[in-house]
């Protein structure tokens, strides 16, 4: 199906079963523990073994020795596969490093060996007696040093963008605000560690693995194992948590493949903790210079945003200026994005990239513009907001209530209680607000889907589509039960198998409604199947109630199915509505902070988000989304930092007790408010993505509110008392406030 | 992780023996911090002596009107103990202050004092550390050090100890009761129960291999206010940046000790003398020698303002 022209009425619009609050249909399983995830997938008939993985103890440099022998000879080991055995090998489309293989150490615990044995405690022991000798070469390890030698990236990233004269509008605007901010290096730190089971027979491979994205990893895997695609088989039903970490081939995947194929036994590889960190992927640390101008009246004339970050050679930019061109209205325009060549682990996608750092310092350079202009800044934002693609006029947002949001939000929250920065104590805590929009583009991706209508009456959906904790299972059930009139019993949905249709996957809060609409696609299909099989003329036939009607004639489906059942299978693609209108997600934050006055410590009160995204398929789910999002907006606010040791060049507190994210005691209270809206441009299902939005913004609500608190404005994630305590009130001036609370 | 043998002890004087006669075992109470170091092979004892059977798991009186502590009191047990609320507050405070409840649950007083830092060179195998492996260096001289020691470092190490419960042992004065190999039993001050780095951060306590804790005992209550503040950058389940252990008196003298500074459970004697004088002379005379990195100056600043604000709580 080719998504063309803007959706009518279509069966989605009953809204009997989509739109509803139906709790998820895989949750019992996971809540009984019959879910089984990569490292849990147990067969008896797979008698599997453990890899353990060895890394990197360099940053960059050649390996000249490995000695295995101490290891090959360990209690249990069955086989030990070195990068150096496997040798160079040809690198997936979607890695920048080379995940193993070779004597090139690219980045500090690369993977450069798998131990496999009859155990883990075995393998894991083994592991420790890999001797390596390095020749080591020096890298560039820091930000702000390689800074000066960023390099402009081709065309392809849009490092730069210009409308009319900023630097003119700029020097003539009579208020000005140059400021610049810095976003730390963040790990996604899902709960799920990588992991896989790999099983070849003779030339043919499982891999049970715990991917966002069956296609690509299929197609990397392929190109890094040096096999036919068509020959492995790729399954991961279910997925602890991926937030980007899991969108490409990891070497998870590579070690268990290579293990198994040297064990002639099936072997299951976990990447370790402490490990994940540098081996894998995160979000890469942002330097960022942002300059607006504007007149006394509030209204923004001119707007620039420049940002430097780093990766590996032929990696990519962190386009955290990218939002700037969309999100606000002025004139006289600029963005400039620079890449730097680091040699620390591979930065790339984590949860809404580009925007989230973008945003957490264009939101509070508005803030801190507000104050220049003496405006509110919710007042502020509303002045500028824009209804079309400030770059193209005539190219309108398809549906934007940014605005909306902002009002609803600011009455629900009390936001007219606020005070001036510091004025509001409550013993020894300070107190503010903060508020700051939220937005993100809503990404399309084509998607594939199958369902089948058996003679139960019962439809399976079948697509390799992935629930990576989102509710994919639950939404894809809701939109077959509505296209087909029947009940959520009455469904069954299979994910995250290659042998299925290939889908949008989970990524870029892409796959609500690219996948929704693929199962749209295929039901339209069956029900044309049915319509067919029937006699039935397609255009006016009703299904409701497990029946299927067509002026006074109705067949219950199940018959309709007969003994061979019935078959429906497509695909949704997307034609030009994304280019003639602009399609975004929009939303505001709202936070209330406490900052302790003596320590600097800062503590979150309440939190509100108010989403403008198109419909919402399930209430239920995209809260979730939304407050599992402010929860990871609250970590990159006040602790999460990958420390980096410009040295060494590695991350330095690479597991979860040196790397902090938020814990539920950060997190006393969180709403959502989503707007009742649809938005027919985006695709059948009229929705948009919610997944990333409810992080954009968010961080910078929270530095805001405790700018408002405290009167300390900390431009450098994330904000740690070290940060404030030196603006806060002197010493001899707290002793009140902490009388008052005895 | 390497591959170890087992065993449990029968007595506190078999315990003891059997450590002294095998220098690479080591005694494994809740295991919280032990067997993670092991998995990690920061630690690699081939055997384990596992104490956890020997009685020492009671809290009782004392003669004198304190109380001792078995080693193998729980944490959760101790910090919810009737006693130790009413009249050692300022423990049970910390102690819930730390961990979570599940580690709680499980973690021991003995195994409590003698936690290992949380340096995270130190946790990385692969990086120079002189407290994992004497005479490698000290990465975190000169690296990322932000939770590091302020004050009686020495050019081998800046590693602070990590426990809360050991800044209340401190103020309190606590002893620590061990038994040697030779069946002597000893009692150690808990001043003296901890070193500083000096040239063998490899070396933390001065206990002998093989010594055994079998209490640790209180001193009769000391009345006054006693607060504990742990400052951390998240609400919970986080080490302390730096933390204030402190037993204020109605006339506003007192004692205190600080956490997340040194090698040790920072108190100066010093300092207490001048906590009636208020936070600022009494953060000068515990920071009197301070050689704090960039990263991490900032915590003398730190702990004086929290001193100051357990003060006015306290006089509150
Ligand atoms: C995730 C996490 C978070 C934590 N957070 C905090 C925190 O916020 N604050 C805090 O203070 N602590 C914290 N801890 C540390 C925790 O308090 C310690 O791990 C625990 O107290 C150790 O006690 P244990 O009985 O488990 O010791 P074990 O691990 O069994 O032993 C530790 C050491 O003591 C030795 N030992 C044990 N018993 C004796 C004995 N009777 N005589 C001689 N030697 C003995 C062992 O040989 C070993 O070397 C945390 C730990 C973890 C894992
Ligand atoms: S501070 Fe101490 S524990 Fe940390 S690296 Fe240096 S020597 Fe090792």
């Amino acid at each position: 199906m080719q998504f063309d022209k803007p959706a009518t009425t279509n069966p989605i619009d009953q809204l009997k079963v989509v739109g509803q609050p139906i709790h998820r249909i895989d949750g019992e399983l996971k809540t009984t523990g019959r879910a089984m995830y990569a490292y849990e997938w147990h067969d008896a008939n797979l008698p599997y073994v453990y890899g353990y993985p060895v890394g990197a103890a360099i940053a960059k440099g050649r390996i000249t020795a490995m000695d295995v022998s101490a290891a090959k000879r360990a209690p249990g080991v069955l086989a030990v596969v070195t990068t150096l055995d496997v040798g160079r090998r040809e690198k997936g489309k979607f890695n920048t490093v080379n995940l193993f293989g070779g004597d090139e150490i690219q980045h500090y615990h690369q993977a450069i060996a798998v131990v496999v044995a009859e155990t883990f405690e075995q393998a894991r022991a083994a592991a420790g007696l890999v001797k390596v000798e390095y020749a080591e070469e020096r890298g560039a390890f820091d930000l702000r040093e390689a800074m000066a030698g960023a390099a402009k990236p081709d065309d392809s990233q849009e490092p730069d963008t210009a409308v009319g004269n900023f630097e003119a509008a700029f020097k003539a605007a009579a208020v000005t605000l140059e400021q610049s901010y810095e976003t730390p290096d963040q790990s996604h730190a899902m709960m799920e560690p990588h992991a896989s089971l790999a099983a070849w027979n003779g030339e043919e491979l499982t891999v049970w693995t715990s991917s966002q994205m069956i296609d690509w990893w299929r197609s990397d895997l392929a190109t890094t194992l040096g096999v036919d695609k068509e020959k492995i088989h790729l399954m991961s039903p279910f997925i602890g948590g991926g937030f980007g970490g899991k969108l490409f081939l990891r070497s998870d995947a590579v070690l268990a493949a290579f293990g198994a194929k040297a064990a002639s036994r099936p072997v299951k590889v976990a990447l370790p903790r402490p490990f994940i960190m540098n081996n894998t992927t995160h979000r890469p640390a942002t330097i960022q210079r942002i300059r607006i101008g504007a007149g006394r009246d509030g209204r923004i004339t001119a707007i620039a945003h420049e940002s430097w970050s780093g990766d590996q050679p032929g990696g990519q930019l962190e386009t955290a200026a990218s939002q700037t061109r969309l999100l606000y209205a002025g004139a006289d325009r600029m963005t400039a994005m620079r890449l730097a060549t680091l040699h620390l682990p591979e930065g790339n996608a984590m949860r809404a990239p580009g925007e989230a750092p973008g945003l957490m310092a264009l939101e509070i350079a508005m803030d801190e513009m507000a104050e220049k202009l003496g405006m509110d800044p919710i007042e502020f934002r509303i002045v500028n907001d824009t209804q079309v693609d400030p770059e193209k006029p005539e190219r309108p947002f398809s549906h934007r209530d940014l605005v909306g949001c902002l009002k609803l939000g600011a009455d629900r929250f009390g936001w007219s209680g606020r005070e001036r920065p510091g004025a509001r104590r409550e013993g020894n805590w300070m107190i503010g607000m903060g508020v700051a929009a939220a937005f993100r583009n809503n990404l399309v991706l084509p998607s594939g889907a199958r369902v089948r209508l058996d003679s139960q009456g019962v439809v399976t959906v079948e697509t390799d589509m992935t629930d990576i904790g989102t509710g994919s299972y639950t939404i894809i059930a809701q939109t077959a039960a509505e296209m087909m009139g029947i009940g959520m019993n009455k469904v069954a949905v299979h994910l995250g198998d290659s042998r299925f249709p290939v889908s949008a996957g989970s990524g870029g809060q892409f796959g609500a409604n690219s996948s929704t609409s693929g199962v749209y696609a295929a039901c339209v299909k069956l029900r044309e199947a049915v319509a067919a099989k029937l006699g039935f003329n397609s255009a006016d036939v009703v299904f409701e109630n497990g029946e299927v009607r067509s002026g006074n004639r109705s067949v219950p489906l199940a018959e309709a199915a007969g003994a061979d059942g019935l078959v429906g299978e497509d695909k949704i693609e997307w034609g030009d509505l994304t280019k003639t209108h602009q399609q975004s997600t929009f939303g505001a934050h709202f936070v209330e902070v406490g900052v302790d006055i003596a320590t600097g410590e800062s503590r979150i009160r309440r939190m509100l988000a108010v989403c403008a995204a198109g419909r919402i398929l399930n209430p239920i789910t995209a809260r979730s989304q939304v407050i599992g999002a402010m929860t990871m907006g609250a970590g990159g606010a006040l602790s999460e930092e990958l420390a980096v040791d410009t040295r060494r060049g590695f991350f330095v507190n690479h597991d979860l007790a040196g790397y902090e994210v938020a814990v539920h005691a950060d997190i006393p209270h969180q709403d959502v408010i989503f707007m009742d809206e649809t938005d027919p441009m985006s695709s059948p299902m009229k929705a948009k993505g919610v997944g990333e939005l409810g992080l954009c913004g968010v961080s910078a609500a929270i530095a805001n509110a405790i700018y408002n608190a405290s009167g300390v404005r900390v431009r450098h994630y994330p904000i740690t008392l070290d940060k404030l305590i030196g603006g806060l009130p002197q010493l001899a001036d707290m002793s009140d406030a902490y009388r008052s609370r005895a | 992780m390497r591959a170890f043998t087992y065993e449990r002890a029968s007595s506190v004087e078999a315990a003891a023996n059997a450590a002294s006669s095998n220098r690479q075992s080591k005694f494994i109470a809740g295991g919280t911090n032990l067997l993670d170091l092991m998995k990690l092979e920061i630690e690699t004892p081939t055997h384990l002596i596992d104490v956890n059977g020997l009685g020492l798991d009671t809290i009782e009186p004392t003669a004198e009107g304190g109380l001792r502590i078995g080693a193998l009191v729980r944490n959760t047990d101790l910090a919810a103990h009737e006693t130790v609320r009413r009249d050692y507050g300022l423990l049970s405070r910390a102690l819930v202050a730390g961990a979570s409840g599940q580690l709680r649950n499980v973690a021991t007083t003995a195994g409590n004092l003698l936690q290992r830092t949380r340096c995270p060179y130190f946790y990385d195998t692969n990086q120079p550390c002189n407290k994992r492996q004497p005479g490698s260096g000290c990465s975190a001289i000169g690296g990322f050090s932000r939770q590091h020691a302020v004050v009686g470092v020495s050019d081998a190490c800046i590693a602070t100890h990590p426990s809360d419960m050991a800044i209340a042992m401190r103020a309190l004065d606590a002893v620590v009761e061990t038994v040697k190999p030779d069946g002597s039993h000893h009692a150690i001050p808990i001043a003296d129960f901890h070193r500083l780095p000096g040239e063998t951060p490899h070396i933390e306590t001065v206990l002998e291999q093989g010594e055994l804790i079998t209490a640790v005992v209180l001193p009769p209550p000391v009345g006054g206010r006693q607060i504990y503040r742990k400052v951390r950058d998240r609400a919970s389940y986080a080490f302390a940046i730096v933390s204030v252990g402190a037993v204020i008196q109605l006339d506003g003298t007192g004692r205190v000790a600080v956490g997340g500074v040194a090698h040790k459970p920072w108190r100066v004697e010093g300092a207490d003398a001048e906590l009636s004088r208020g936070a600022r002379s009494a953060a000068s005379a515990l920071f009197a020698d301070a050689r704090p990195t960039e990263q991490n100056r900032f915590k003398i600043d730190l702990v004086e303002r929290t001193l100051g604000a357990v003060i006015a709580e306290a006089r509150g």
